[in-house]
């Protein structure tokens, strides 16, 4: 009994031992800094969740062959150990307690999507492990008083901001009727949060108010209602599934609206999937390749669009463009900080302000980035049936300009 | 609540068309189930899956160019095919087992095609475009994409195609037979083997058809299955085993039923509404069954 107590606790301590030097040296090895992230490469985020992925290995492989990370006098590299969450936000929190009490990571990167970025906050902010995240952008991620974490994307309540305000001065300053579809997760009732804010500022009515299931796949009855009432603006937000379903029967069904902004058209791949039935749409972005920002590493938008499809065979969307900025962010900070205290390299985070190729970085209080405007593009058509996006607001990026209203279908 | 469905009469004319053309499409699924469910008394909870992979080839056909209306001749022919594959592999185990064997197996299979789906295709959301225009009823009060009605017509078509076949083809009375009574359609010398077979195989070329539909009408993801299982198995409660005009009826009212809901309650309660509709039926034929057995006794 006593040999087989000294037996356990003999090995209990090797064990505590080898956890604890794994730990200590896990950060930077070597000339390595080693960054972990949970990413969705499996389940019902895996697309956008692979965008994510091959933004950070851009940056990654771009930062290293341009001379790496030096702190302290020392070039350092970076290194990213990735875990698939299978795009579920329980499997996601554990895996990121894994990156950091097992694999000792001491820095991360996001997820893919507002809910899993939920699920891994509450464990880095308890750990104290700086994350920079690119690809949740819910408000509610930025009202929780986090220190640790810190997003290069504009808050999802900004998202369609602009389409109101813009659809308000087309309309000479006056309040415009709106038409608004949601589906129910955090991040589009988030954007619906937007609207509503905007509405009350500009003086606008909200006269349909719809929630979209999760299983969306028909809203016809919105629709019919949007032709009954003919609002200025019909606005919806309900992931790729929602921006396909609008485009599908709003062209069936004929319906015809001055203004009709939505979200997530770039992973839709709306005009590639609809062709000239999503001529006129606007939709939200966090970036756009014609957008004239400029680092050093990546130089501009248009190369940026030109290297990533050279590496991975498609355009980016923007969901790899600010994964990408993620790692920008994180190599000047680790370079102001000069150390790879976490403390330290969270002040210096929170003290960021900076260009890159995505869009100006500069973080509020709560970890959002508040010197980058979302930008609208429109969906644009030659007559030979060849869609383009062409960014129209704000005007100062605008390459095109706006078609309002948008022309009804028996004139199209 | 907005009741604005009842302010339009319009509204309500189109939301009863939209209904009854949709209820069409979910009493094809239905009817799978119950067949399968009448002959092999298994609960197919991959139903949905099989309708989506039934979306995927065609979607496919037209990635390469094909119209996707094809998707209803080739769709079946490859479902038909999985689905014998299917039952050669798994159900063949748990026929005449207990029924919640029956449902852990097929929930199973549902989690396997849905992760596979997702592997092969990817997660994005997809469509098959028809192009088959728009029709306008009552100074275009009333607007029918013409993909539904194509939808409703090919459903209705393969529905008499297989109730013919059923009456007149040797296969179909085996199949009845042994939905009858499976032991004596053996003693008869019916090889109930080839019977479960090809019906597992009929129920997967029907959910082809379907699914082809789908993704001309709405869109399909590798996820979206489920609502679809649940929709027929709800029809066929409704309606009864081996009932195919109760299954017909009770797919269009419950068509009728989830569009009314979704103008009543909002687009965010339709699948409640339907579970809830699910519910309250199981209910009222457990009350009804129970004073039947009161009244034995």
């Amino acid at each position: 009994m006593k040999i087989n107590k000294i037996i356990l606790s003999f090995i209990s301590a090797l064990a505590l031992l080898l956890s604890s030097s794994v730990t200590s040296f896990a950060k930077v090895v070597g000339d390595k800094i080693i960054l972990g992230s949970a990413i969705s490469l499996t389940g019902k985020y895996s697309s956008n969740g692979v965008h994510t992925q091959n933004g950070y290995n851009m940056a990654v492989d771009r930062i290293n062959s341009m001379g790496g990370v030096k702190v302290g006098g020392k070039t350092y590299k970076f290194e990213i150990i990735y875990y698939d969450d299978e795009s579920n936000p329980k499997r996601a929190a554990q895996l990121a307690e894994r990156l950091i009490s097992q694999d000792g990571v001491e820095f991360m990167l996001g997820p893919y999507s507002s809910g899993l970025t939920k699920a891994i906050a509450p464990v880095t902010e308890k750990y104290g492990v700086p994350m920079v995240e690119a690809n949740g952008a819910s408000r509610s991620l930025f009202t929780k008083g986090y220190k640790y974490l810190f997003a290069v994307l504009a808050p999802a309540n900004l998202y369609l901001d602009v389409a109101i305000r813009t659809a308000v001065e087309l309309n000479g300053g006056k309040g415009v009727r709106i038409a608004q579809a949601f589906e129910q997760d955090a991040f589009s009732q988030d954007v619906r949060l937007g609207i509503l804010d905007a509405a009350k500022e500009t003086g606008s009515e909200i006269i349909i108010d719809d929630k979209l299931p999760k299983e969306l796949n028909d809203m016809a009855a919105t629709l019919v209602k949007v032709k009954q009432m003919k609002p200025d603006v019909l606005v919806v937000s309900g992931h790729t599934k929602g921006a396909l379903t609008a485009i599908r029967q709003i062209a069936e069904m004929k319906v015809d609206v001055p203004m009709l902004a939505m979200t997530h058209c770039d992973a839709a791949k709306l005009s590639k999937q609809h062709g000239k039935n999503s001529q006129y749409a606007l939709c939200a972005s966090q970036w756009h390749k014609t957008l004239t920002y400029k680092d050093d590493f990546f130089k501009d938008g248009m190369t940026y669009a030109a290297d990533f499809t050279k590496e991975f065979g498609y355009d980016p969307p923007y969901q790899a463009a600010e994964s990408s900025a993620a790692l920008l962010v994180f190599k000047d900070a680790f370079e102001r900080a000069n150390s790879f205290d976490q403390k330290k390299v969270r002040d210096a985070l929170a003290a960021t302000n900076m260009q890159t190729f995505y869009g100006n970085i500069k973080f509020a209080p709560g970890g959002q980035n508040v010197d980058k405007p979302m930008v609208l593009f429109q969906v644009m058509c030659d007559s030979a049936g060849k869609c383009e996006n062409k960014v129209v607001a704000p005007l100062k990026w605008a390459s095109a300009k706006l078609i309002h209203p948008v022309p009804k279908w028996s004139e199209r | 609540m907005d009741f604005m469905v009842f302010q339009y009469p319009m509204i309500s004319v189109q939301a009863c068309l939209d209904g009854i053309l949709l209820g069409i499409l979910f009493a094809l699924i239905a009817y799978g189930m119950a067949l399968q469910w009448g002959v092999m008394n298994i609960i197919n909870i991959a139903q949905g899956d099989l309708v989506i992979l039934g979306g995927y080839i065609a979607y496919f056909m037209y990635l390469y160019g094909i119209h996707p209306a094809w998707g209803v001749i080739v769709a079946p022919i490859i479902m038909y095919f999985i689905g014998v594959g299917l039952y050669k592999l798994v159900i063949n185990k748990v026929v005449d087992r207990d029924l919640f064997i029956s449902i852990l197996a097929t929930f199973g299979i549902s989690i396997l095609f849905m992760q596979l789906m997702n592997f092969a295709f990817g997660a994005d959301v997809v469509l098959a475009n028809s192009g088959y225009g728009t029709t306008f009823l009552f100074d275009s009060a009333v607007v029918l994409p013409n993909s539904k009605i194509f939808s409703a017509f090919i459903s209705i078509l393969f529905a008499i195609c297989l109730v013919i076949y059923m009456k007149k083809s040797k296969l179909g009375r085996a199949i009845r037979a042994t939905a009858q009574n499976a032991r004596a359609a053996k003693i008869l010398g019916v090889d109930t083997e080839k019977v479960y077979a090809a019906t597992f195989g009929i129920n997967a070329a029907l959910c082809g058809v379907a699914g082809a539909l789908i993704s001309i009408t709405f869109t399909i993801h590798p996820y979206m299955g489920l609502p679809y299982t649940i929709r027929s198995f709800m029809i066929v409660i409704v309606a009864g085993l081996g009932n195919l005009p109760g299954v017909a009826l009770s797919g269009m009212g419950l068509g009728v039923f989830e569009e009314f809901a979704d103008y009543i309650l909002g687009t965010e309660f339709r699948i409640g509404a339907v579970f809830l509709l699910l519910v309250l039926i199981l209910v009222y034929r457990r009350f009804k069954l129970s004073r039947k057995r009161e009244y034995l006794k």
